[in-house]
């Protein structure tokens, strides 16, 4: 397939352009919502803040955190998603299908209901422990048998996974009713009235995982025309997949934790980067990134305009998004190899 | 030979007795039996055999009545029934798309059918009958089966497309319901959310009489329609040429199994997994003869939600976990089993 982008100079000016989009939806995300805000009171709270202003104020305190964290999220789950889609050569790869999702909150609600841990510099490592315990066992349960792994065994085997954990992380929020609704909403994903302490805890993890994943991107490229070809090129490839498995969980896993599960977004970002920029990982993942963040922005301001003054989950925007192309790619066909009888 | 065959006039109805499957039916309706009467006994405060009995017989307190007949019979009734109507509700599917890992819950009807209740109930609450549910349930998981289908379809059915369009269809229809239950004003999304989990928590004699009359109607039609079953598992060249209608016979069957997982799904709610698991435990029972398959697959399904129920509500006394955890705590497993067999083909 001829990406729609196929020169590198046209790769830039799309990158450029995303970015422009980028901070057009940030800015929109600070100014949209309840309280309607001009873009003066917007471009004052970030750049002269004013506390004494009440609209400075709303977008400093509740709005600005959330656009950062929804940025960041976007992002991490997009390079996730990409990353596996790519480490797998598998097009329904993603976060959520994999389970990841689940097995990350199934992790920190045991941490926060039984063992009663509530530092969030332990609970992000439990969540990191989630994901790849999830990630783990549906990769292992996807890639048995003859065929190897294909993309419905992986599907099937992560609805299960899904299934198994949100089972019993719904069995302990019953066992433990206090702050079950907080809790709901933290499943359903969400990013509203996060602080930026969350945020400043997994910051670190995030930016050398995105930075890691750039580096990964050439090694990929190349993995995705197989493991002999990529042997026979002198890559290591155990060791890149091994780096590439680590960079995922600690994306999702901390996306996870800032944010709960939030779905299908790595699951149709890096199709639509894929569209837009060719195979080549370098351009895939800076593309996904952005159109992750870009997303998860847009998706955010969305929620608020649903159910005035309430708010929606945002996991359930991106899943109300995600899922028909899901069955857009179901239905368009997998390789019939992949397919399998 | 062991074998009886029984035909009515005209030969509507027709079925193969098996005397060794008699036998392990009889067994089964005897496990039932003897978990429905722990069931009775087991909870909050213990009865007896004793003290059973002579509420049976009318004799007891005011206050053991209430317990067994207005807390734990309904509730016992409902986990059978539905449990019945999801099992056999998978083995009609399982012989419809020829794969093992169909049921009701993976292919998305129990989504539609929680969406549309969920709907009925946010949406009408105070408005509209709850003896009406039922249907709106079965109308839901009839639209959502419908539109898996249309989408699944490609020049005819492939299973593993079915399967994966169900599970994004499922994706679409459960955060849909999400948005429901966090839009319903009256907040109770904790309530709304352990249904979505499937539980029959504090059902009554109401929930009873609305899925009884499912039960009684469509377990029956799917046990005189199971040898059409068996000729659609043969492949639909064969079953042709052995003189079956194959598409009125499969739309007829894809009713009854919507209907029983759509009235059930409105009841118990989204109990996951029992349609998976109940056909398959019947399966290696009684064998694939479709007429006791049926049987087996309501009994094993009565069983398995009606133990998991009675784990559910006396394990972690006094909380009471949804059935739909202990379901998928057992199914989810088996579902990973089931793949790991099914890895080479």
């Amino acid at each position: 397939m001829i990406p729609f982008l196929n020169r590198s100079i046209t790769r830039w000016a799309g990158l450029l352009f995303c970015s422009i989009l980028l901070i057009v939806s940030f800015g929109l995300n600070l100014k949209l919502g309840t309280t309607q805000i001009t873009w003066e009171a917007v471009w004052d709270a970030v750049f002269h803040y004013d506390s004494t202003v009440i609209e400075q104020m709303i977008v400093r305190t509740t709005r600005l955190p959330r656009a950062v964290i929804a940025l960041l999220v976007g992002a991490a789950l997009a390079v996730a998603g990409a990353l596996m889609q790519g480490l797998t050569r598998n097009p329904l790869a993603s976060p959520s299908i994999f389970g990841i999702n689940a097995g990350a909150v199934f992790f920190i609600v045991l941490a926060l209901h039984f063992l009663q841990i509530n530092s969030m510099s332990a609970l992000i490592w439990i969540a990191f422990l989630g994901a790849a315990v999830a990630a783990m066992t549906v990769f292992s349960l996807g890639s048995l048998g003859r065929d190897g792994m294909t993309p419905v065994k992986i599907v099937l085997a992560g609805a299960a996974a899904t299934a198994l954990f949100s089972s019993f992380t719904q069995g302990m929020l019953v066992l433990n009713e206090s702050g079950l609704q907080d809790v709901l909403f933290w499943m359903a994903g969400s990013i509203a009235g996060r602080e930026l302490q969350h945020l400043q805890i997994v910051l670190p993890y995030l930016l050398v995982a995105f930075f890691v994943a750039q580096f990964l991107a050439r090694p990929l490229t190349i993995l995705n025309s197989g493991d002999d070809i990529a042997k026979g090129l002198g890559q290591k490839t155990v060791l890149i997949k091994g780096v590439t498995a680590a960079v995922i969980v600690a994306l999702a896993g901390s996306a996870v934790s800032v944010a709960g599960s939030i779905g299908f977004v790595g699951l149709v970002m890096p199709h639509i980067a894929r569209f837009l920029s060719g195979v080549d990982y370098r351009w895939v993942i800076p593309y996904s990134a952005f159109l992750g963040a870009i997303l998860l922005l847009l998706a955010d301001i969305a929620v608020r305009y649903i159910v005035m003054p309430g708010e929606v989950p945002i996991g359930i925007m991106t899943a109300l998004i995600g899922a028909p192309f899901f069955v857009y790619i179901a239905r368009k066909g997998l390789r019939s190899r992949e397919e399998g009888p | 030979m062991n074998e009886r065959v029984y035909r009515s006039k005209r030969e509507k109805v027709s079925f193969l007795i098996n005397l060794s499957e008699l036998m392990v039916i009889a067994v089964l309706i005897f496990l039932l039996l003897v978990s429905f009467i722990i069931s009775l006994s087991a909870g909050g405060k213990w009865l007896s055999l004793a003290e059973l009995s002579s509420v049976a017989a009318g004799l007891a307190n005011a206050e053991m009545n209430l317990v067994v007949f207005e807390l734990r019979l309904p509730r016992i009734i409902v986990a059978m029934l539905a449990g019945a109507s999801l099992s056999v509700a998978g083995s009609i599917l399982q012989g419809i798309i020829r794969n093992p890992l169909a049921s009701p819950d993976i292919i998305g009807i129990s989504g539609g059918g929680s969406l549309a209740a969920i709907a009925y109930i946010t949406l009408l609450s105070g408005k509209a009958s709850i003896h009406f549910l039922p249907i709106a349930a079965f109308c839901g998981a009839g639209l959502i089966s419908l539109l898996i289908y249309m989408l699944a379809w490609k020049k005819g059915i492939s299973p593993v497309r079915l399967i994966l369009i169900g599970i994004g269809i499922s994706a679409i229809t459960g955060a849909l319901t999400m948005l429901m239950i966090t839009l319903s004003p009256n907040a109770s999304a904790s309530q709304a959310y352990i249904w979505m989990t499937g539980s029959i928590y504090g059902s009554s004699w109401v929930n009873v009489l609305s899925l009884l009359p499912w039960s009684l109607v469509f377990i029956p039609l799917a046990f005189m329609y199971s040898r059409h079953l068996r000729l659609q598992e043969l492949g639909d060249d064969v079953a042709a040429a052995l003189g079956s209608s194959v598409q009125q016979q499969r739309a007829v069957l894809l009713v009854i199994s919507v209907a029983l997982a759509g009235s059930s799904v409105a009841v118990a709610g989204a109990v996951g997994f029992v349609g998976l698991i109940g056909p398959h435990l019947a399966r290696k029972l009684t064998g694939a003869s479709n007429g006791s398959l049926m049987v087996s697959s309501a009994l094993t399904g009565s069983l398995i939600v009606l133990l998991a129920d009675t784990l559910a509500r006396t394990v972690f006394l006094p909380k009471d976990i949804p059935v739909g955890v202990f379901t998928a705590a057992v199914g989810a497993p088996f579902f990973i089993y089931l793949l790991f067999r099914n890895r080479n083909n």
